[in-house]
Order: C-alpha cells, then structure tokens, then sequence
C-alpha cells in the first residue's frame, strides 16, 4: 500500500440496465440475469436502449439541457452519478481542484437536416452548392457545439463545476483506455489528487450505427450473447446506450476526506496490435503478461464487443488460462465504446467491494466462478484496434 | 553543466525537433520567411464554392496531394509531412521513433460526399435505412477509417514506429498545446524517454465554416483576405479558419544530450484551468485563463518578470482579444506594456486543433533566431487593448523564455512556457 495508490471513491454508471452502482450491482448478480432489447426501431439491427432518465436530478437548468443532445446529457448525468457517489458534487473546493479526461466520440448530427440535403440531391449536379445552400439555412447554430467531442467535458465543466483540468481523449475503446490509464498515472505521480473520468456513448442515432456498418461490424437477426455471434449475420457487435464514470483519487486522498473505496486499480496496461499483421493474439498474450495476474482464481469482467475477430482472439486467450473465469458483460448492457473500458472497470470494482462474483451471463461459454474475488481483472479489446487491461483489487 | 532535473526534482524537457506546415508553406524555413517579413497566407476558398457563404476566404493549406481528399486524408498528411520533418530534424529514426505519440486533431465525421455516394448506392426511402444498407454490403474500409477517431493516429504510429496506444485528443482550439504538455507529463513521469506531439488540422470544410459562421466567430472581410485577421484592432471581426500542422520531437534533457542531439528549446512548464462559465465565451473575469497563465508560471518554475515574450492566442475575435488582454494585464500587471506580445494568426488564421502546436513551435524558433514575428494588420489599434503587439515589422530580440496562450471553446485554457536554454 502507498499513499499514491490510484482507489476508486465514486461510479457513475447508466446502461439499459438502469442507473448507479446499486441497480447494475442488483440486476447483474442476481442468477440469469435478462438483457433489454431494442430490437424494432433500427431492424435488422438490435440495440440496448437507454433507460427512462430524469435528466433534472444531474443537471438542474433546463437551459442546461437544451444546450445539448442526448450524448452531452447522458455523459453529463453520469458523470454528475459518479462526483455524487463520491460525495464531491456541489464541494466547490473539491471541483475546481479535480482533474478530468473524458473519453468522446461525437455528438448527434442533425438526422432531419441531413436526410433532406440528401432527398434535395437528386437531380441536382451541383451538390456543393446545394450543401452551402441548405446548411446556411437549416442548421441549428447550436448544434454545432452539441456534436463537438471536447463539449462534453466542457457541459460537465459548466454543470457540475469540474475545472481544475479538462482533457478529451478520442478514438473508440482505445480512448477510455488511455484515458483511466493517464488519469491513474497522474495519481500514481502525484500530479493530481483527484480525477474523473470516463465516457459514454448514445448508439439510438443512425450516424451511431453507421459508424460501426462502414466495416459490416454489426450484428443482424436474433440477439446472441456476446460470445455467440460469430457464426450469425453481420460482424458481431451489439451496440448500446450508456455511459461510465469514475472517481479516481490517491489513496492519501481519499483517506485524508474520510472516503471509503470501492477498490484499488491497478496498472492500466494498453496496446496497439497491428492487427492486419497479425499481431492481435500476440499483443492480449503480451497484455495479460504485463497485467502480473496473481496466482490462482481469477475473475475476469470482459468488454469483449462481439466483432468476431477480436472476440474470438480474446475468447481463446481467456480460454487458454484455466484459471480465468471471463463475464462478457456486453451482452447485457451492449457495446459501449469509448466508455467500454471505465464500464468495465466499474464492473470489476463493484464485484471486488460486493466481495462477490458475477453469476455467468453465458452458460455455454461462461465457467462458474463461487469465491470471492480478491482481485478482478477488465479488458477491453477493441472491435476494430487498440486494447487494454486493469487489474483491480482490494480498497 | 545543465541539471537535468527542474525546480520540482522531475526530468527537463527539450525539444529536438520541430516541423511545421501552414498556409504559409511547407517546412519551418518556408514559414518563418514568410512569417518574419509579415506576409499572410489568408486567401479566397477556391477548394468549395462559396455561394451563399458569409465568409469566403481562409487559411487553408492548398498545396498538398491530400487537400482536396476530405479532412481526414489532409489531416493525416499535415500530420505526417511536419512529423517527418521533426523527427528528421532531431536525428532519430523515421519508421522507429521509439517512444509514444500525441496527436491532437479534429473530431471527424462521414465526409459529405460518402455519405452522399453511399444515398446514391442504395434505393429504399428511408435516407437512413439506405445508407446503412449500403454500407454493409460496400464494406467500405476507406470510409470506415476516416470515420474512426482513433485512426490518424493509428497511421501515424504505423508509419513512425511510435510505442503502445497512440493517445487522439481534443481540447477544442488549445488541443494543440494540450498535446505537447501530455508529451511533457509523460517524460515527467518517467514513462518514456521521447514523445511524438502533434497538432494537426485539415478540416476546413464547407460545413466546418458554416458552423462557424453560425455562431458568428468568423470574419467576413472578404475583399481583402490578407487584411482579415486583425488580433488586437479594434475593427476585428472574428477569426479566420485555417489548417495546418505542428509536431515537436519532446525528449528528457539527459537523454537528449546522451545522443548527441542538438537542444533546440526547453519546455519548463504547462497550465491548464478550465472554465465553468458558458460554452463558447469565458468567464468575463478572465479568471480561468489567469489561473491557467499562473499555473504554467508555476509549472516552469519562472516568476512573472522573467517572462521575455507572449505568443497569444490572439484570434482576432472582439472577445478572446479583450480577455487576454484582461488575463495578460492582471497576471503581469504595469509590466505588461513592455512585454512584446504577437499573434501569428494575423498571418495564419486559426488552424484550430493544430493552432496550439503551431504557435509552440514558432516559439520555439522565435527564440532560436532571435527575431519576434510580428502581429500584421495592425493598422486601427484598439485603444481598451494596450500592448506591444510587435507592430506590422517583425523585431530583433534575445528571448529567453516565451509563454504561449491556448484558450478554445467548451472552456480549455492551456498555456505552454518555453525556454531557449536549459538551466
């Protein structure tokens, strides 16, 4: 133990699944547990949808509200779930002195306004034109910044008063890797005492969705758990709605504000295979060696996407350690993206502070785990590139 | 003997390569000709038409084989022409860099004319539906990537051997110096030797101006382009939108010097605050852009007299200018008057996620050449704004130490202190 221990004092978890740590930590242990499905509105495709939220309880200006999409709101409520749980929101001292990395993609592009350039197109050679025409018109001046990836930060910023530093990290899975992995590094340095981090993800736009189909990566047909997909139509990933925060302090910290912690994180260990070489296997091989697993049983809570390469190569190197007992938990809440890692992270701190394990959310590819787990490891491997791993332990 | 540790016991940093690209040229020669003898390299968009558009002119770099192939292919080639230039300059590998890589770049999204190839792909009648039914059966990895936050630069470290995740991020307009001070904590901390930064921005399309232009940031001096960007007038009438790209070779003085590399500047500190006051105006005190300026003051370990000159961010905007000069005047007080201070976005517009790296860099070359490039269109002073912009004529000067401004939308405020000599 060292003062600079990175613990973890607050999560903020949203997920079709519902909201804070408590109704995730109730719906994910208890035996069998049921995903919740959207599987009409984006046919053939299936989505997590997001549970009904009361944006008012996290962020109190409806002036607020309106300055964002759903993205914004739904990060920003999160975030607001975790500096809650933490017991720093409304401490104004704590805010203006707490450092923040968020993990963003974009915002919500105007569906109406794009589609009907597109129906105006037709017949009309001279698109350009066309665009300049219907944008200088049609769009929301506002909307802009709804869709900046930095204006997350910026909305959590302005709502809960987080300023003491405020970075965007971008780049699917890889970003909320790289961004726990440099906020923990900060702590464990001691250039910061106090960090948030995390991310979310709103799939219910077709942009969304489109983002992932430009490489066929989503799944179509009946939904599968996690670990089934790859002999199903499309690429295997089921997307979601959510979002993963977490309040990230130095143990000296949290100990000096009397805090009780969830856990201890551990190193972050990440990585870039160069995965048209052929190096995917090699570089989870490389990233469970570094993660120094201990000896013995281990749970391992798993944000494996469904893309059917990537799974399949961490299915076979999770397989190969008979020890590990892996919980993809992205059959029941869907692919998070930039926010995969923080949720998986958050998973893992609730089973080490339940003293309790995750029950198999796969029975045909899930191996029971009874103890209790003194330490739980997170991935993420990303659907497409770059891949992570935490361990993380006893408060 | 240089210490190779600072006021705060963590390893110096030195930088040991630079590259730069902008509208004014290609390479750091090209740029600093034309930016010590004032000339601008704003000019009338000729990449789009610009019917029924507020503001025609820009600083777009126009000259490269990737400027008219969307934001993300020009991005990655602004990146990687200024990478080569910084890594060749400090005399290390081109394809094994060996150490990790911050890109700061723009958000990206589907190029208009994808999405516009993928609705004439397909026939169903929702526009939606069609364009996902497209893109599965196209499996279109061109236009995968450039929708991919994280693949510029997964390219980058492909191609320059950079170590483990590359990190892509955003702080809006300061993301530039954001990417340099991640370059300098992570030397810091001793989890790397060297550090790729790069700021690097291509995105001037037509949406990316009209967006802009909605919000009423832009100038609209169409007339006469070079006389657009006007920091510190008292006509100013907005920013100029430009592209561009910066990337700085960042290593630990110890390890710099063990290789035989040539120092070319110091990096002493890095400041950041946040604001909590509104999305695209700060705080009207200026306190959070006075915090981040003290901050980087205090990271270098320099007081405020030791300060020879300020590149600002400057934008030209009625705004931001008032509020540096507001965070300027109450960091440094009477002082402020005889301290030069320079906009180099009078001659480059705001390259935006880049602008951050850019200005380093000019810092950077400022103090190695001895020479202050100038703030030009200069010519109606606002009188509430009394500084030394370095007038229209660049000046003769020794800078040792330099602090650049970032300051961007959604409240980032990163400052950058540069050095030219260790201590």
């Amino acid at each position: 133990m060292s003062l600079h221990d990175v613990v973890i004092t607050g999560i903020g978890l949203v997920s079709s699944l519902g909201e804070g740590p408590d109704a995730h930590w109730a719906k994910l242990s208890e035996p069998n547990p049921t995903p919740v499905l959207e599987t009409e509105r984006f046919a053939p495709y299936t989505v997590h949808p997001l549970p009904e939220i009361d944006w008012n309880l996290q962020i109190a200006k409806r002036g607020d509200q309106r300055q964002m999409e759903t993205w914004q709101r739904l990060g920003t409520y999160t975030a607001g779930l975790a500096l809650d749980d933490a017991g720093i929101k409304g401490d104004e001292a704590l805010c203006a002195s707490m450092d923040m990395v968020v993990a963003a993609g974009g915002g919500e592009r105007d569906v109406s306004v794009d589609n009907s350039i597109l129906a105006a197109s037709t017949g009309r050679t001279d698109f350009d034109v066309l665009l300049n025409e219907k944008l200088t018109t049609d769009l929301r001046p506002t909307l802009f910044l709804a869709q900046l990836s930095n204006l997350l930060a910026g909305n959590i910023s302005i709502v809960h008063k987080v300023t003491g530093s405020s970075r965007t990290f971008m780049g699917e899975e890889g970003a909320g890797v790289a961004a726990v992995e440099t906020a923990a590094a900060r702590i464990r340095s001691g250039q910061s005492t106090h960090m948030l981090v995390g991310g979310a993800f709103q799939t219910e736009h077709p942009d969304m969705l489109l983002g992932y189909e430009l490489a066929g990566y989503l799944h179509r047909g009946q939904w599968k758990p996690v670990w089934q997909r790859h002999a199903s139509e499309g690429g295997g990933v089921v997307s979601g709605s959510g979002g993963a925060f977490l309040v990230l302090e130095s143990r000296e910290h949290a100990e000096r504000r009397g805090r009780r912690a969830y856990a201890t994180l551990g190193p972050v260990h990440s990585a870039r295979a160069r995965r048209a070489r052929g190096e995917l296997d090699a570089g989870i091989a490389g990233l469970l060696e570094a993660a120094d697993l201990p000896e013995g049983d281990l749970l391992a809570v798993s944000g494996a996407s469904g893309a059917h390469n990537a799974t399949a190569a961490e299915k076979a190197l999770l397989d190969a350690n008979p020890f590990i007992a892996a919980r993809g938990f992205s059959s029941l809440t869907g692919h998070l993206k930039e926010a995969q890692f923080p949720f998986a992270v958050a998973l893992a701190a609730l089973a080490v502070a339940n003293k309790a394990p995750y029950p198999v959310f796969d029975a045909e590819n899930e191996k029971p785990f009874e103890k209790s787990p003194q330490q739980v490891l997170a991935t993420a491997i990303g659907y497409h590139q770059f891949e992570g791993m935490a361990l993380v332990g006893g408060a | 003997m240089a210490s190779f540790k600072d006021h705060l016991g963590r390893p110096v940093v030195a930088v040991t390569g630079i590259g730069v690209v902008t509208s004014l040229g290609k390479g750091k020669q090209e740029n600093w000709a034309a930016l010590t003898s004032g000339k601008s390299g704003i000019h009338p968009i000729s990449r789009f038409p610009v019917d029924h558009l507020n503001t025609r002119i820009s600083g777009m770099v126009d000259f490269l084989p990737s400027s008219s192939k969307g934001a993300s292919a020009l991005t990655y080639e602004l990146a990687e022409t200024a990478a080569v230039e910084a890594i060749e300059e400090s005399g290390l590998s081109l394809d094994d860099f060996g150490g990790p890589l911050f890109l700061a770049s723009p958000p990206v999204e589907l190029d208009w004319h994808d999405r516009l190839a993928l609705y004439k792909g397909g026939d169903n009648e929702d526009a939606s539906e069609r364009l996902l039914e497209v893109a599965r059966s196209l499996n279109a990895s061109d236009m995968f990537d450039s929708s991919q936050f994280g693949f510029i630069a997964d390219r980058l470290a492909d191609r320059f051997g950079a170590t483990g995740l590359p990190i892509t991020l955003s702080t809006a307009c300061a993301s530039g110096a954001t990417a340099i001070q991640l370059g300098v904590e992570a030397i810091r901390r001793g989890e790397c030797d060297r550090a790729l930064a790069i700021g690097a921005d291509g995105s001037a399309t037509a949406e990316a101006l009209i967006r802009f232009s909605l919000l009423s940031a832009l100038s609209t001096s169409n007339d006469a382009p070079e006389k657009a960007s006007k920091p510190f007038s008292k006509d100013r009438d907005g920013f100029v939108l430009a592209e561009g790209s910066a990337a700085l070779v960042l290593e630990s003085l110890e390890a710099a010097l063990a290789r035989g590399a040539t120092v070319l500047g110091i990096l002493r500190g890095c400041g950041e605050k946040a604001d909590d006051f509104h999305r695209t105006r700060s705080k009207p005190d200026a306190s959070p852009a006075i915090a981040a300026v003290k901050a980087a003051l205090a990271d270098a370990g320099l007081a405020e007299d030791e300060i020879d000159y300020i590149n600002a961010h400057g934008t030209s905007t009625p705004e931001n200018d008032k509020m540096e000069h507001l965070s300027l005047s109450t960091v440094f007080g009477d002082r402020i008057g005889r301290i030069p201070v320079s906009s180099n976005k009078s001659m480059i517009g705001h390259t935006l996620s880049a602008a951050g790296a850019i200005e380093a860099a000019f810092s950077l070359m400022t103090m190695c050449e001895g020479v202050i490039p100038p703030t030009i269109n200069y010519d109606n002073p606002d009188p509430a704004i009394a500084l030394d912009v370095v007038p229209n004529v660049k000046r003769d000067a020794s800078v040792r130490t330099v602090l650049s401004n970032s300051f961007g939308f959604g409240g980032q405020n990163t400052c950058l202190v540069m050095a030219r000599e260790p201590t």
